[in-house]
């Protein structure tokens, strides 16, 4: 078993740097998703251990091998990308027995390792295609199965759900999360901007934005207790509002809120309250917040809902109601104080 | 995980909606409107009276020595001679060598231009589009400056050693030909193949990296393969070319060389023999047709892969 550990990567083209001193390890067997909008520097990262990239600064080790001078066929790594990349000319059994041949695997052995991964990857009916006669899915299933074969301690997937269909993309990341039970022993770094399917996949998160690390844990940290507004606003929706913190919570546009104080922000200080808008109830209670109804958006079994709050936008999503508000109506939002969370003041993303 | 396998036909999108060209209604004619085969009538006759006419006459000839009567004898007299024997020796054998040298050093040069980053790649990747519009003769005369018994590589021979002649001299041989006709012809068989370069996605170059693969694997199993319709065209080109190649011959081995088409040059303008120049050319245009139908079989072949691909 294998983990990579990024300690101090920088990649630079000319001046422009790119990712900037990266610091992070996977550890044997996890699933960490690089998340990030574009230009993030997360692929960046992922190329740097796959050898494509050549870091300015820093050392990228892949178990206790520090693999930053080798060159990419010689690090042992597995790798699915977007665009599926296989062999068009070969079949499907050749693109699958292309590693194993290439890193001179027994021949008595190929065949057998061939079967598996497409065993495992539910290919086995299609070993005898060219990748032109297979769908999108097919295809990233292969890729899958050709990166699988090589038995890779570390497994690199670069957006390899991005060129599917919604409907595949959803079946595909099953698989996935099933292929991760049963290899158990794989470390994979999982690049993606869909915070769906880092949240699904992963064990672990990396929130990267401006060729910067921002923020690593859990899915249920970031998403729960996200440590700044960039994450909180990437991570899941989010509502951002300035607060100014006061003993035992804070204030927003004179209404006192009674949430659990930020570590690091001392009453007086200007800080921002995050609430998911599914943690907002329609109604008075605890925490509560009045404002004109200025949007209301049916979306099937719940009503999107935003808000005008003393000229800030808040929304809310509730179950589906029997009777919405009208337009322009009085509304009353309420949320529970442990839901929120107080962040550093910062500048608000997405 | 078991999904429905069906594959999407994909085309090669043709340049007219709907994907495929206008078919000419078969239905009644518009009153007044031109029929086709009235409209191919003008440039047909062009080229039968520019093309074909003089092409029938070259042939006529071959085979109806004094003008009147159907003879073989011609072909009997000019396919016995030594010299027709060795000419088409000579061009089969150019034409062959120029052939493998120009797709050998073609396939290199376009490996490195298309896939090894470097200043002034793209320059050199434009430079090979201006270097098709040279005419032939140029690239021998710019050898003649090199190679030349007066020429640079001799001078700086002498020059160093004091010897009174240097040891290049080798343009007037077959050797020469092939020298230039390799360095002529090597740009016909690297167009075709960078775009097929440009057509390899740079994700599986790395893909194929990542599982392992070295650079010269990576070449043969997954480049080459890719590649090999756009190469097998280009190096048929090139073979038609050579064997038809005058210019380049008649500059550099006009001494001690010569090919099927110098012969015709020879029988007809120097020798005045034009039955037998005829017949030397209706061989030389059977070589070049097969040649071109297996041109055209190959690139046949290429545009369907593209299209299934």
């Amino acid at each position: 078993m294998s983990g990579i550990t990024f300690e101090n990567v920088t990649v630079a083209y000319g001046r422009t740097v790119v990712l900037d001193a990266l610091d992070l390890t996977v550890r044997p067997g996890e699933v960490m998703a690089l998340l990030g909008p574009s230009g993030s520097g997360k692929t960046t990262a992922l190329r740097a251990v796959a050898g494509f990239v050549q870091p300015a600064s820093g050392r990228v080790l892949i178990g206790d091998r520090d693999v930053t001078a080798l060159p990419p066929h010689r690090r042992g790594v597995g790798m699915v990308v977007q665009q599926y990349a296989l062999f068009p000319h070969m079949r499907v059994d050749a693109n699958v027995a292309f590693g194993l041949k290439a890193r001179k695997a027994p021949r008595a052995g190929i065949a057998a390792r061939v079967a598996e991964a497409l065993e495992m990857t539910g290919m086995t009916a299609y070993a005898r295609r060219y990748p032109r006669e297979l769908s999108g899915g097919q295809q990233q299933r292969v890729a899958i199965a050709r990166a699988l074969a090589v038995r890779p301690d570390v497994l690199l997937l670069d957006e390899p759900l991005s060129a599917l269909d919604a409907r595949l993309r959803s079946g595909m990341l099953a698989e996935l999360a099933r292929l991760h039970r049963e290899l158990p022993d794989v470390s994979m770094l999982y690049v993606t901007h869909d915070q769906v399917e880092a949240l699904t996949l992963a064990d672990r998160v990396a929130v990267m934005d401006s060729a910067r690390l921002q923020d690593c844990g859990t899915p249920h940290d970031l998403y729960r207790r996200p440590r700044s507004e960039f994450t909180a606003s990437f991570v899941g929706d989010a509502n951002l509002l300035p607060v100014t913190v006061t003993e035992g919570g804070a204030d927003f546009a004179g209404t006192r809120l009674d949430v659990p104080p930020a570590g690091d922000v001392a009453p007086g200080a200007s800080a921002t309250l995050c609430v998911r808008p599914h943690l907002l109830a329609l109604g008075a209670g605890p925490n509560t917040l009045r404002g004109t109804l200025t949007e209301l958006q049916w979306r099937g079994a719940t009503h999107r809902l935003c808000v005008d709050v003393a000229g800030h936008r808040v929304k809310a999503d509730v179950r589906e109601l029997r009777e919405a508000p009208p337009l322009g109506a009085e509304v009353a939002l309420h949320f529970a104080g442990e839901d929120a969370v107080l962040l550093p003041t910062g500048v608000a993303r997405g | 995980m078991a999904e429905r396998g069906g594959s999407e036909p994909r085309t090669r999108p043709f340049p007219f909606p709907g994907g495929q060209a206008p078919r000419t209604p078969r239905g009644p004619r518009a009153r007044g409107a031109v029929p086709a085969w009235a409209l191919a009538l003008p440039p047909l006759a062009v080229l039968g009276l520019v093309f074909l006419y003089p092409l029938a006459l070259v042939l006529r000839q071959s085979v109806s020595p004094d003008g009147g009567g159907f003879s073989l004898s011609a072909y009997g007299d000019v396919l016995a001679q030594a010299a027709f024997r060795d000419a088409l020796v000579n061009t089969v054998l150019i034409a062959v060598g120029a052939t493998l040298g120009a797709v050998v050093l073609g396939f290199a040069l376009a490996l490195v231009i298309a896939f090894v980053p470097f200043p002034g790649g793209k320059a050199l990747s434009r430079f090979v589009d201006v270097f098709l519009s040279f005419p032939s003769f140029l690239i021998t005369l710019a050898l003649l400056f090199v190679y030349g018994t007066a020429g640079m590589a001799n001078g700086l021979w002498t020059g160093a050693t004091g010897a009174a002649h240097g040891p290049f001299d080798f343009l007037h041989t077959p050797w020469g030909v092939l020298l230039a006709e390799v360095t002529y012809f090597t740009p016909f068989v690297m167009r075709p193949l960078l775009a097929a370069f440009s057509q390899v996605e740079t994700a599986q170059l790395e893909a194929a990296a990542s599982l392992g693969a070295t650079a010269p694997r990576i070449v043969r199993r997954v480049i080459l393969p890719e590649a090999l319709p756009s190469l097998a065209a280009g190096g048929s080109l090139v073979l038609v070319m050579c064997l038809n190649e005058f210019g380049i011959v008649l500059f550099t081995g006009a001494k001690g060389v010569t090919t099927l088409p110098t012969l015709v040059y020879g029988k007809a303008i120097l020798d005045g023999d034009y039955t037998g120049a005829c017949v030397v050319a209706v061989v030389n245009i059977a070589l070049s047709v097969a040649l071109y139908g297996l041109y055209r079989s190959i690139t046949s072949l290429n545009g369907v892969r593209r299209a299934r691909a």
